[in-house]
């Protein structure tokens, strides 16, 4: 094993490589939410279905980061922002692949991607999930 | 008519860095100023029958080792954490158990020596450190990015918030930075996260603050103390959330807590004359007036031209610093200063009504009232 998930029941990995994040629905409140809970945080329902949520959405908000936070063992400056899945109404709180603020704009399309935060003492890459800008249409999840 | 409960005495320890001093000794210097100035004795047995202390960062019992070094225990001492609005969440259960006629005079304090830099929290569990989803400035410039786009505010009326603060703290004996800064200067400090320059985020920091609350009639009255947490929804809300619904048609918590105060009061944001309000960031000052109800959405930048009422006349967390436990009654003595019209260089003339308002994780906001 040369990767492992900066923590478990975030995302899956395919066999692609590539990730979903791993929600939660509630049929009775029609609400998803991330990360998985074994509740509703809307209405407290217990009938949660576990979802892979879709991989593609559009960018709500942005910033980067320039000096490492408390805790924080990755490069700086990265990216950070909030991107809107429209098919769940939901929005997700992620690093951003890009992080340089004047290369983003509001509303544009971003996709999944599974993000090495760093390498660690057993050489082993610790992975998360970000959005990267969705510059190829044609490869887009039909989901 | 609901029980009257006054502020009868306020005390402070100067909020900054106090190398060597520590927080129990803080605390004790905002307690026996407080009690001082409400003409109660500063030794002995405790002159109140329950104490209440704020505080988030210092620990077990630790209003216990306060009044354990005045001799003042025996009584209740409840320790409070609300984040941000703990000194807040301490005055509301000081005035609640007054008017419930629990206490005839409850001591409430709040107390803190912050680690130094982003503010450290085990509200983040340690992955989402390691992530780089914990850094609490990229909230806030993710918060005062949509408020530009949503009230057209720009980075200039960031900057003008730090001009008009930091130019108050110039008059304010207690505040960390007593120095004015110029708009450029605050354009040209580092860049934390964009749109927030360094010096548009306040500075977690040490400080004490204490106030004593009698029932009946004591010259300041405490018209409403008011705790209110979030509803869900909101991503980019106090409660930091990782996810959030798109729908954005729901109160925040500020907005929760003071339409309460003011109902509580049966005041409006018409009759308010001073604020002390969250300026952790330059944007939370602005995003404060429309939930606070002092300008409707999108009037920001007039408002801060030409003001209705004087916003944090202390200067503000901005030139203050952020003791957490304390800051929420570090408002409150400013504006008992302000009403009473003892407040020096700083004075409002006329001030009778006061709003304090604290927001922090959890999420918690406090809205505080005092008349005159």
């Amino acid at each position: 094993m040369t990767s492992r998930a900066v923590h478990d029941g975030l995302f899956d990995t395919r066999a692609d490589g590539s990730i979903a994040l791993i929600g939660g629905y509630s049929p009775s409140s029609r609400k998803y939410h991330f990360p998985l809970l074994t509740t509703c945080p809307y209405t407290g329902a217990a009938d949660i279905e576990r979802v892979e949520l879709s991989t593609h959405g559009t960018l709500w908000g942005w910033t980067a980061v320039t000096a490492p936070p408390p805790g924080y063992l990755g490069a700086i400056p990265y990216g950070f922002g909030v991107v809107e899945l429209p098919a769940e109404k939901l929005r997700v709180i992620t690093r951003l692949t890009e992080s340089d603020p004047t290369a983003l704009r509001y509303g544009q399309p971003m996709r999944l991607v599974p993000d090495v935060l760093h390498t660690d003492d057993d050489g082993v890459d610790v992975v998360t999930w970000a959005f990267s800008s969705d510059t190829e249409p044609a490869a887009r999840s039909t989901r | 008519m609901s029980t009257r409960v006054g502020i009868a005495g306020i005390g402070l320890h100067p909020f900054g860095r106090f190398e060597g001093t520590t927080v129990t000794e803080m605390g004790v210097v905002a307690v026996r100023a407080a009690l001082a100035d409400a003409g109660l004795p500063t030794e002995g047995r405790p002159p109140f029958q329950a104490a209440f202390c704020g505080t988030v960062y210092s620990g077990v019992a630790a209003g216990h080792k306060v009044l354990g070094s005045l001799g003042m225990t025996g009584t209740p001492i409840v320790d409070v954490e609300a984040g941000c609005a703990s000194g807040g969440a301490a005055l509301m259960l000081a005035a609640g158990a007054i008017r419930a006629g629990q206490y005839e005079t409850v001591l409430v304090f709040g107390i803190e020596k912050m680690p130094k830099g982003i503010i450290r929290s085990s509200f983040f569990e340690p992955w989402r450190e390691e992530a780089g989803l914990a850094a609490t400035p990229s909230y806030f410039a993710l918060r005062a990015q949509r408020l530009m786009r949503d009230s057209g505010v720009t980075k200039d009326d960031f900057a003008a918030v730090v001009v008009k603060n930091r130019g108050n703290g110039v008059d304010n004996p207690d505040a960390m930075f007593q120095k004015a800064v110029t708009a450029e200067a605050v354009l040209e400090s580092r860049l934390v996260c964009d749109p927030l320059h360094l010096w548009m985020l306040c500075s977690p920091n040490e400080g004490a603050a204490a106030v004593v609350l009698r029932r009946g009639d004591h010259g300041i009255e405490l018209a409403s103390a008011v705790l209110r947490s979030h509803l869900p929804g909101s991503v980019l809300g106090e409660a930091t959330p990782l996810s959030g619904l798109v729908d954005d048609d729901f109160p925040s918590p500020t907005t929760l807590a003071g339409d309460a105060a003011y109902e509580e009061a049966g005041l409006g944001p018409d009759d308010i004359d001073v604020v002390e309000c969250q300026d952790t960031d330059a944007a939370r000052e602005l995003l404060a007036y429309q939930e606070l109800d002092l300008c409707v959405p999108g009037e920001q930048a007039k408002f801060l031209d030409e003001p209705s009422v004087v916003v944090n006349p202390s200067g503000g967390l901005l030139s203050k610093g952020e003791p957490l436990g304390a800051s929420a009654l570090g408002q409150v003595v400013e504006l008992v200063h302000q009403v009473r019209g003892d407040a020096g260089a700083r004075q409002f003339d006329g001030a009778r009504v006061g709003l304090a308002h604290t927001v922090g994780r959890g999420a918690n906001a406090a809205c505080v009232i005092v008349t005159r």
